[in-house]
């Protein structure tokens, strides 16, 4: 591994190349099979039939709105999702305090829970013969099969996606910065914007992307609490499934589409940020 | 700007960290805390800045109880270990950070505050590097922006931690000289820490021992070099070889030594412990001597002798200067004149409280 990533000088004595060579052949032969064909595949379906077929599919009622609902999701969990990793982050690398180590657990259980599950949490939660269903008819609130479902769910899953970024930054960083800064006079909310958002400004917009990223592509969960009610509940991943079961091929590849080229500029933006992390 | 300490304590969890500190300050003086790690050197520093609270005790400055003031409120400049500088910022927004987060009413305008920092960067000789980020400076050039930025909110108190501890030898040197000036001109009250004694007498008015939570003697640098207070100070100090011997109307004796050059002291009659540093010792060849060299090294300008004392079989390390040194090999025997030294009653002991430290020093010069 080593003398692989040092550039031999002139003298270094040469090695046989034969086995890293196949060995990066081999990679590249599954990466271009298991990921590069399908993803190409998704686009060459898509636009078989001619960009005029495409835009067709895009701006089907059901698609647009798919589309539409899926944004406003995640326009909605993202940000609520960066308040949140924020000020976890905070507390549990600047604070000492009780159930902190409880804290750090809970916050990695969505990552190791199936989304199906916290989907069927909500239900069983908000259903009609919930928890709290006779509640919320009462003063009726509609949580399950609709929008504020969605997002709750979609929240769940996505929630450790910014503190997982940011904790173990602020956590190697230290206090001292901050420390220095109350000496000098500044106060709690000078400090967080002047020195201590500068310093994880790049961690915390890696985590947002990623956070982006599984708030548009999540399916589990959200198929669970949507209720999948055509024009009204279906985000793009649900749209596409719609699609697929109604034998809609080409729909449901456009829609894939759209949703491929999402992740591919999430990729981008990733790679870009990784740079300057 | 005088700082009143009494009975300052603070622990963490089981570890007791500050065991009753009482100091007090004058204005304009340069304090020394000189400990070895660990001896909460940093724990008070912070402490007086506000950063940390004590369990209990005194903090008062002027008379005023800075127990009950924010450390935003205190306005004292902060050094830290590591310098904290802010790695987004260039050396110009760092040092005027602590003028533009001031409140708009207090706050200098844009104009001043420019003002302000050239002439900091002027005083601090580092004009050259107002536009650079910290990440592009090196550790000396570093140390004097921290110290900049601390300075440029005219703090009465000046805190530095560690001042000289990122540095290399040479640096060092030459920023201690620099430093001193520095600090005589600005003339603010200043209190540094550190484990390196060379640069706590070099620099400070007055040093105070610090180990294991402790205040061991507090006095100007001469004093202490020369009569520490107690057998943990004389040790810290590098009087590492410890002699029993017996005190009769106020000398030493033992056989094997040669205690003529030591002064009498006013000590009970009974047995003591005599502490020496290495290069106060003189070897004298004698083959009925106590002493048996066990190897001689050479670091240049000394000579490094491990000996062998027959008599407890402890093995004392002396040094002499190479070209005084009579010619000795490994074998010979000798007797020692000790030149300068200090008794403690011999029955004293080592205080539990102060054991852990020592072992602490012992493991932190390995
Ligand atoms: N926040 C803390 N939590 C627990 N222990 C601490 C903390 N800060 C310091 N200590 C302990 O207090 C002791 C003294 O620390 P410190 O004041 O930094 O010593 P020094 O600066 O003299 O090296 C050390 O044993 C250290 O481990
Ligand atoms: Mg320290």
């Amino acid at each position: 591994m080593s003398h692989l990533d040092v550039a031999p000088g002139a003298l270094a004595p040469r090695e046989s190349r034969t086995v890293p060579r196949l060995l990066i052949g081999l990679a590249l032969v599954m990466t271009a099979l298991f990921v590069v064909v399908p993803l190409v595949y998704i686009f060459h379906r898509a636009f078989a039939a001619g960009w005029g077929v495409f835009v067709r599919n895009i701006l089907e009622p059901g698609t647009l709105h798919a589309i539409w609902l899926t944004a406003l999701v995640a326009l909605i969990t993202v940000p609520l999702n960066i308040g949140f990793g924020v000020a976890a982050a905070w507390a549990l690398s600047r604070f000492e305090f009780r159930g902190r180590k409880t804290l750090l657990t809970l916050i990695e259980i969505p990552f190791s829970i199936s989304p199906i599950i916290a989907g069927i949490c909500y239900l069983l939660l908000y259903g009609r013969t919930g928890l709290l269903g006779p509640w919320l008819n009462e003063m009726d609130i509609k949580i399950l099969f609709a929008v504020p479902g969605i997002v709750l769910v979609t929240m769940f899953v996505t929630s450790p996606f910014v503190v997982r970024e940011v904790l173990p930054l602020m956590q190697a960083q230290g206090s001292e910065q901050e420390q220095a800064a109350v000496t000098l006079g500044a106060s709690g909310w000078q400090i967080f914007r002047r020195v201590t958002l500068p310093n994880i400004r790049w961690a915390l917009l890696y985590g947002a992307v990623l956070c982006s990223a599984r708030a548009v592509g999540e399916f589990g969960g959200v198929s669970v609490v949507s209720g999948s009610i055509r024009g009204q509940t279906l985000t793009l991943p649900l749209q596409i499934e719609l699609l697929f079961n109604d034998l809609n091929t080409v729909g449901a590849f456009a829609a894939a589409s759209v949703l491929t080229l999402l992740a591919l500029v999430v990729l981008v933006l990733k790679t870009v940020m990784e740079a300057r992390r | 700007m005088t700082i009143t300490i009494a009975h300052l304590t603070r622990r963490f969890g089981e570890t007791e960290v500050l065991r009753g500190i009482d100091l007090s300050v004058e204005k304009g003086e340069l304090v020394a805390l000189l400990g070895p790690s660990g001896s909460g050197k940093t724990t008070l520093l912070k402490i007086i800045a506000g950063l940390d609270w004590p369990d209990a005790g005194v903090l008062e400055v002027n008379g005023e109880d800075w127990l009950q003031k924010k450390a935003q409120d205190r306005r004292i400049g902060f050094v830290f270990q590591n310098y904290a500088l802010f790695p987004h910022m260039t050396v110009r927004d760092n040092i005027a950070f602590g003028l533009t987060v001031r409140p708009r009413d207090t706050r200098p305008a844009p104009a001043a505050i420019a003002g302000k920092v050239t002439e900091l960067l002027q005083f601090l000789q580092i004009p050259q590097l107002a536009d650079r980020f910290p990440a592009e400076l090196s550790g000396g050039q570093r140390q004097r922006v921290a110290l900049g930025r601390a300075m440029a909110i005219a703090p009465e108190l000046l805190l530095l931690d560690e001042p000289f501890g990122a540095l290399d030898a040479q640096v060092r040197r030459d920023l201690r000289r620099w430093l001193r000036e520095v600090l005589q001109q600005a003339g603010s009250t200043t209190i540094f820490v550190t484990h390196d004694q060379e640069e706590a007498f070099e620099l400070a008015d007055r040093v105070v021992v610090m180990g294991a939570g402790r205040i061991e003697q507090v006095g100007r640098p001469e004093e202490i070099h020369d009569h520490p207070a107690t057998p943990f100070v004389a040790r810290f100090l590098g009087m590492t070889v410890e002699l029993p011997v017996t005190l009769h109307a106020g000398r030493a004796g033992a056989p094997g030594l040669d205690t003529a050059s030591l002064p009498r002291v006013a000590m009970a009659d009974g047995p003591a412990m005599l502490f020496l540093r290495p290069t106060d010792i003189t070897p004298v060849p004698d083959p009925q001597g106590r002493f048996t060299v066990a190897d001689v090294t050479s670091t240049g300008a000394l000579l490094r002798l491990r000996l062998k004392d027959d008599l407890t079989s402890a093995e004392p390390e002396i040094e002499i200067a190479r070209r005084l040194a009579p010619p000795l090999r490994a074998g010979a025997r000798i007797h020692l004149r000790p030149e300068a030294g200090r008794l403690f009653p011999a029955t004293a002991g080592i205080p539990p409280a102060v054991a852990p430290a020592i072992k602490a020093l012992k493991e932190s010069s390995l």
